[in-house]
């Protein structure tokens, strides 16, 4: 391995004698107090590269992008190039568009309540020496950018009205224009890093932001792609470095690469799938929860039943609506009607539930939102951990902050929580690790129904495994999971039974063996068909607005 | 594994931050160089334990109002109405008692059922028809300093029971009056809630993130609600002590105490448990006002210094207080 990455290294450093790289890193190191999050790292991309970087949270990869961003100095020694001239580090706000680099970060910078114009255009019409706008010919300019890149959306619409594709697609011809731009006047390519666009998108949104990249590609600047989605990383890009431990443990052709040589090293082991579970137990299990005529929030009604001790995936296109049902069924939105029956109990009305009952009733919820709805990132761990248990550290008339953060200590050794100090405020954690101690939260209540919103969302590799591996520890000890995600593999790994969605309606029932990746996929897709034959040709112009 | 468990053996282990402990008493020692300041420029009229028990007294209603505004801000909310709040309540007492000659006591419990009241009232319009604190607070500032107004002839209002007097600042302990340990007693009660409950907790959870309280099955509104009538009715309580300290109802002098309270409220949160608004930060920083407003007045500076350092205080405390607070990653990765 050691020698197939030296010579790859040494292909590039050929080729860089002749072109230039857009950008070159060499022996960028940062180290925060004794800890060296970035080790001597180096890295070239060359111009019309998409270039993928992966490796878990705590690789170093986001530090690596802080450093590229001018948010951290690195260390002493290191050196940046972009297109052979050599940038002094930190880069300076200024350096950006005098260079021709742009970034569009997860939470893609856009002001939702202003227009696509507006945003499009923010920087244009902020930098104008003219004290007035000519609002016409900004419209037009703005409309004519869209099209070029192929995409369509229109220029007056405000953007928090437009669907979460659409808003990738904007922020990513914004910073694409704004290269361009750097680009035309040096003759230069340029560069934008796109930081992980594409967890909150659907598949088919997935694609057009690919060919969005394409396009930028073909006009000779360079992408880096940050993305935990290996499947991705492999379609769109060229070249791929790998992170850990904040060196590089690899750079690969994404030509020569597989799935599993890439996971290999991005956790540095290879990836021991637990034995899948007895698909005959889907066939014995007895049912915990019966929810009948469900409805509200664009679901029809319908009825799930969870069997006990069941990982129950739900999955569907984006707007099909598998993701309202955790949120329905635990009261955190309303339900318009519909009951919920546990065994020995009599059916509860879920338009009446309310997080609370819900918590009562042991149930839990995971949201996909950690920031907004999971977790505080100004708390601390400890009290984020225990928020729903609080009363049971309570005895004598006193909180005991000790025994919550021994509670709190023992339960981030068992979920791997790093670091495991409890009295940090849960945002100095990586997204992975926040994660952790958000499912901790919810495991140790050993609720009977747990239900997840795209659990490992942003989270990596390796501690997705661990988050699966207590999934179905406790699924066999008889807790119900409902889990909806967009992830065919990931339900496929876990789930023994997955309800396709379309237009909120159930349109397959995947169990037992059939469970896989292919046929979830192919559900999702084969079931909007199936719908888009019978209703109107306008609802499918919806879906892909 | 071994590596990983090092580490995380030596992240709980008592590591003692001499930044972070300085951090907490850095106000309290700022307090104490303040005092030390004045009394090497004053050593007979400023340091002398007459002074200090004056100062401990007068301003036991400004503590009473940082301890009121500090609830509904841990949960989220803003309230600019405590010193209207404590205007009505000892303008209230003024009224009924000297001339109506209601007795003292029932002109107490209408003067805090009248916090209840407020509390209700910003609770009707900030809960649930959810439009933001600030304006509805500012909005009844004026409302009840109108209706101050109008029930008092804009005129101070002499004559109240001696018996609250007594029981305000007639006893002492120390040699100071028993109004400051009334808002010690307010504040020891408030510390408790706030740290050593998971009521405390909650409201926390409900001020940093509401949607996280909310599916965590906390009563967002109810918590909230409860906040605000606190906050009026520790206020209200706050005006009692005021009538008393002055034997009269003055419908004007209360709103002065708004902007030091709210200076010490948030001074207060970046110390002792810097980046959360706590009871014993926000007394302490009270004191530490008042000790700045007296030892300058002592000195002979002009009246206007006066609001000059409150107000100053007031965005410098909030600047330090964000910076504090900045300082945590408030975001979750």
């Amino acid at each position: 391995m050691k020698n197939s990455e030296t010579e790859v290294l040494d292909t590039q450093n050929k080729a860089a004698s002749l072109t230039p790289p857009t950008l070159r890193l060499e022996n960028i190191s940062k180290s925060f107090q004794a800890t060296r999050a970035l080790d001597s790292v180096s890295i070239d991309v060359m111009p019309g590269e998409v270039h993928g970087l992966l490796g878990t949270n705590g690789s170093g990869k986001s530090t690596l992008i802080k450093v590229l961003a001018g948010f951290h100095a690195p260390d002493a020694g290191g050196r940046m190039q972009f297109n052979g001239q050599d940038v002094s580090l930190p880069l300076k706000p200024s350096d950006f568009r005098r260079l021709g680099m742009s970034f569009v970060h997860q939470n893609l910078g856009l002001v939702p309540s202003l227009t696509v114009l507006e945003n499009l255009r923010l920087a244009q019409i902020a930098l104008a020496a003219k004290g007035m706008i000519n609002w016409r010919r900004e419209k037009a300019a703005a409309q004519e950018t869209l099209e070029r890149y192929g995409v369509h959306i229109e220029s007056w619409r405000r953007v928090d009205e437009l669907s979460a594709v659409n808003r990738a697609l904007l922020a990513i011809v914004r910073a694409f224009e704004e290269i361009r731009e750097g680009s035309e006047i040096t003759g230069k390519p340029g560069l934008v890093l796109l930081d992980e666009p594409t967890p909150f998108l659907p598949k088919e949104g997935v694609e057009k932001l690919f060919d969005l990249v394409r396009r930028i590609k073909a006009h000779g600047s360079s992408v880096i792609f940050i993305s935990h989605d290996i499947e991705e990383v492999m379609q769109i890009t060229d070249r791929v470095t790998v992170l850990r431990d904040g060196r590089v443990s690899g750079q690969i052709d994404t030509r020569d690469a597989t799935h599993e040589k890439m996971v290999e090293m991005i956790i540095g082991r290879k990836l021991e799938r637990s034995a899948d579970r007895q698909t005959l137990l889907t066939e014995k299990m007895p049912t915990f929860a019966s929810i009948r005529g469900l409805q509200g929030h664009g679901i029809p009604p319908c009825d799930i039943d969870i069997g006990k001790g069941e990982i129950l995936g739900m999955t569907g296109l984006i707007g099909s609506g598998y993701d309202k049902i955790p949120y329905l069924v635990f009261g955190a939105t309303s339900a318009d009607g519909g009951s919920i029956a546990l065994p020995g109990a009599e059916p509860m009305d879920i338009s009446a539930m309310t997080p609370k009952k819900a918590i009562k009733n042991n149930f839990a919820l995971l949201p996909g939102d950690r920031a907004e709805q999971s977790g505080v990132g100004s708390i601390s761990i400890f009290e984020n951990m225990l928020l729903p248990d609080i009363e049971k550290y309570f005895s004598h008339g006193f909180l005991s902050n000790r025994s919550m953060k021994k509670e709190a200590f023992r339960l981030g050794q068992e979920y791997e929580v790093r670091p495991n100090d409890p009295g940090l405020s849960l945002g100095a954690l990586s997204g992975g690790n926040a994660q952790k101690v958000l499912i901790a939260r919810w495991m140790k209540r050993q609720p009977m129904l747990l239900l997840l919103d795209e659990p490992t969302q942003g989270v990596d590799v390796g501690t997705r495994d661990n988050i699966f591996k207590a999934l179905k520890l406790a699924a066999s000890k008889g807790m119900s999971i409902v889990c909806a995600s967009t992830d065919a593999e990931q339900l496929a790994e876990i789930c023994d039974r997955v309800l396709v969605f379309a237009r909120g309606r159930i349109v397959e029932e995947i169990t037992g063996g059939d469970v896989s990746k292919d046929n979830i996929t192919e559900a999702c897709y084969g079931s909007v068909e199936a719908v888009e034959n019978i209703i109107h040709p306008q609802a499918s112009q919806k879906t892909q607005s | 594994m071994t590596e990983t468990d090092k580490a995380a053996s030596t992240a709980t282990g008592p590591k003692t931050n001499y930044l972070r402990i300085f951090e907490r008493f850095a106000l309290i020692l700022v307090w104490l160089l303040l005092i030390a300041g004045f009394s090497i420029a004053m050593p007979v009229s400023f340091f002398n334990w007459g002074n200090f028990s004056i100062l401990f007294a007068s301003y036991a209603p400004a503590a009473l109002l940082a301890l009121a505004i500090i609830v509904p801000l841990t949960a989220g909310d803003y309230d600019l109405s405590v010193g209207a709040t404590l205007t009505v309540s000892s303008c209230l007492i003024g009224v009924l008692n000297a001339w109506y000659d209601v007795p003292i006591v029932a002109c107490i419990i209408i003067a805090i059922g009248a916090g209840v009241f407020i509390g209700l009232f910003h609770s009707l319009f900030i809960v649930y028809f959810r439009i933001p604190s600030l304006v509805v607070t500012l909005g009844s500032t004026s409302l009840m300093t109108g209706i101050v107004q109008w029930m008092t002839n804009s005129s101070t209002i002499g004559g109240i029971d001696n018996a609250l007097i007594m029981a305000v600042v007639g006893g002492r302990f120390l040699n100071v009056p028993y109004v400051f340990y009334y808002a010690l007693i307010a504040m020891i009660i408030m510390w408790y809630i706030f740290d050593f409950t998971p009521l405390g907790r909650r409201l926390l959870f409900v001020g940093r993130g509401r949607e996280v309280a909310r599916l965590n099955g906390i009563s967002v509104d109810k918590m909230r609600v409860g906040a605000l009538i606190t906050s009026a009715v520790v206020a209200s309580i706050g005006g009692v002590m005021y009538a008393g300290i002055l034997g009269s109802a003055d419908p004007y002098s209360g709103l002065n105490y708004l902007l030091p309270a709210f200076a010490a409220a948030f001074l207060g949160s970046t110390t002792i448990l810097p980046g959360r608004f706590n009871p014993l930060g926000a007394v302490v920083a009270v004191y530490f006002l008042g000790t700045g407003i007296t030892g300058l007045t002592m000195l002979g500076i002009p009246l206007w210094v006066t609001n000059v350092f409150n107000g100053g205080a007031l965005i410098l405390a909030v600047t330090i207080s964000q910076l504090t607070r900045g300082r945590e990653v408030t975001d979750i990765g």
